[in-house]
């Protein structure tokens, strides 16, 4: 097995008491001395700075921006040429079966565009780009110089705006340049949490120094990935590889608000993606399958693999789990999966088999905290 | 009081013995989310699944360390799970049982040796 690499922040986690625990071929923190559950409140509460550097932060180059934007529309279904300079997209790679390769962020920087993709995926991801945005004369180049890390949280406002006013003036989706603790940053406002709050992309060898700074604020905590998980959990956030795959398509996702009507039947620029046929129909007859929120009434917790039946007793599962777990927030076990659509109108009684019991949930509207973000 | 491999620790009353999880154990599970308690009466065998507990990571099993008879639960803890994490060699215990054999707890590390068991 590949040695696992460590970010640029390993010695300070180390020296923060950080556990570590291996995560997408790195060694990462995956909570600090507070513990998953104080450092989860604390992030609704206050602030908490995540170290996401192990993450892809990728450079596409060309041409111009613009060509640069209609070469990636032919692998992510999501209106590019569109998104203004200085503004950020959520968007997927999608596959020839409809199912999605991988989520991403995508920023526009004004003369190229700067996406991020899940650390599991880069290399992947990267293949997928070279090969089809290269013939479309654009370059994706991974970088590997560079750190990435969220400020997420009520104070996250006041507690950048302390190291540089200007990011007062950035509201949800926007990117920057910045100038923090004296390093060059790349910032957008938005996060994985539910909270307003920043991304900070900053040269490594810089990292510490502005991880320094961010945590000598009296409401800012470090915060490990076991909280992240259950904060995006509860903003209603998939995690790729356990809520979206390969096999799971937009549709099914809940992820329609992503492609915009620009790339849909009858837009301007409809189709022209992996698995756009599939997907598109989909619009009009409906998937099959829908993820959904699940809120059990009991106490214990429904995991990922946690089988969904529409009965108290007999029958066939009709969905599962694919994220679980308790809600520190909401003070309650909180889930989602796909579930059949028949079964997936919020409201639905249905059962969770957890250890041979079946317990009652029921379809929930998500997100089950309220997003604060900075619109 | 004795302590199994299992990071119970085990405390004789009277002629019942109360369970409950170490503080090490505690600490490596994080905080504790849910607890289901057996029934009072039931009969268990040494080793048998008697209590679950979740943590915000993961679900774990408590297991009988004896033969014999559940008499009492802690019931409050299903209410309140974070008292695990509060106080695990004192208000958490989980439950009390009725063992024939007293003698059968010997078997177990006290104190000391599992101090050393845990490093």
């Amino acid at each position: 097995m590949d040695e696992l690499k460590r970010t640029p922040l390993h010695d300070l986690h180390i020296e923060l008491g950080a556990k570590m625990v291996p995560f997408a071929g790195y060694e990462m923190p995956v909570q600090y001395k507070l513990g998953v559950l104080k450092e989860h409140l604390h992030t609704r509460e206050k602030a908490g700075l995540f170290d996401v550097s192990h993450m892809g932060q990728v450079i596409l180059s060309g041409e111009s921006v613009e060509s640069i934007a209609l070469a990636l529309e032919s692998l992510v279904p999501v209106n590019i040429a569109g998104l203004a300079e200085n503004r950020q997209r959520y968007g997927f790679f999608t596959n020839d079966a409809g199912g999605i390769e991988d989520d991403l962020m995508i920023a526009n920087r004004g003369d190229h565009l700067f996406v991020v993709v899940n650390a599991a995926c880069k290399t992947e991801d990267m293949a997928l780009m070279r090969a089809g945005l290269e013939p479309k004369g654009v370059t994706p180049r991974l970088l590997g110089d560079r750190a990435l890390l969220a400020l997420q949280g009520p104070a996250a406002e006041d507690v950048l705006a302390g190291l540089n006013p200007a990011v007062r003036e950035m509201r949800f989706m926007d990117v920057a340049t910045v100038e923090l603790a004296g390093a060059e940053c790349w910032v957008s406002r938005s996060g994985y949490t539910g909270e307003d709050g920043f991304e900070i992309s900053v040269p490594e060898e810089q990292a510490v120094d502005l991880a320094r700074a961010l945590l000598a604020h009296d409401d800012v905590e470090p915060i490990g990935l076991g909280a992240r998980d259950s904060l995006r959990l509860e903003a209603g956030l998939c995690l790729y590889g356990h809520d979206i795959d390969t096999t799971t398509t937009p549709v099914e996702a809940a992820l329609t608000w992503a492609i915009q009507k620009i790339r849909r039947n009858g837009g301007a620029r409809e189709g022209g993606f992996p698995g756009a046929e599939k997907i598109l129909a989909e619009f009009d007859t409906g998937a099959s399958r829908a993820r959904v929120g699940l809120r059990p009434e009991g106490r214990a917790p429904m995991r990922e693999g946690v089988e969904i039946f529409a009965k108290a007793e007999g029958g066939a599962p009709i969905g599962r789990v694919t994220s679980g777990g308790f809600g520190p927030t909401t003070g309650t076990p909180v889930a989602m999966g796909f579930v059949d659509i028949d079964h997936a109108a919020p409201g639905t009684k249905l059962f969770g088999e957890v250890r041979g019991k079946r317990l009652a949930v029921e379809v929930a509207e998500m997100p089950f905290v309220t997003q604060t973000y900075k619109r | 009081m004795k302590f199994t491999e299992e990071h119970e620790w085990l405390r004789v009353e009277g002629d019942v013995v109360v369970v409950g999880i170490t503080t090490h154990a505690a600490e490596q599970l994080g905080d504790v989310v849910f607890v289901e308690l057996p029934e009072e009466g039931t009969t268990v065998s040494k080793d048998d699944e008697v209590v679950v507990i979740e943590s915000v990571k993961a679900a774990s099993d408590i297991l009988a360390p004896l033969d014999g008879e559940i008499v009492e639960v802690n019931s409050p803890l299903a209410d309140e799970p974070s008292k695990v994490n509060d106080d695990p060699e004192g208000e958490a215990w989980f439950f009390k049982m009725k063992i024939e054999d007293l003698s059968a707890l010997d078997d177990y590390m006290d104190e000391a040796a599992y101090k050393n068991f845990i490093g």
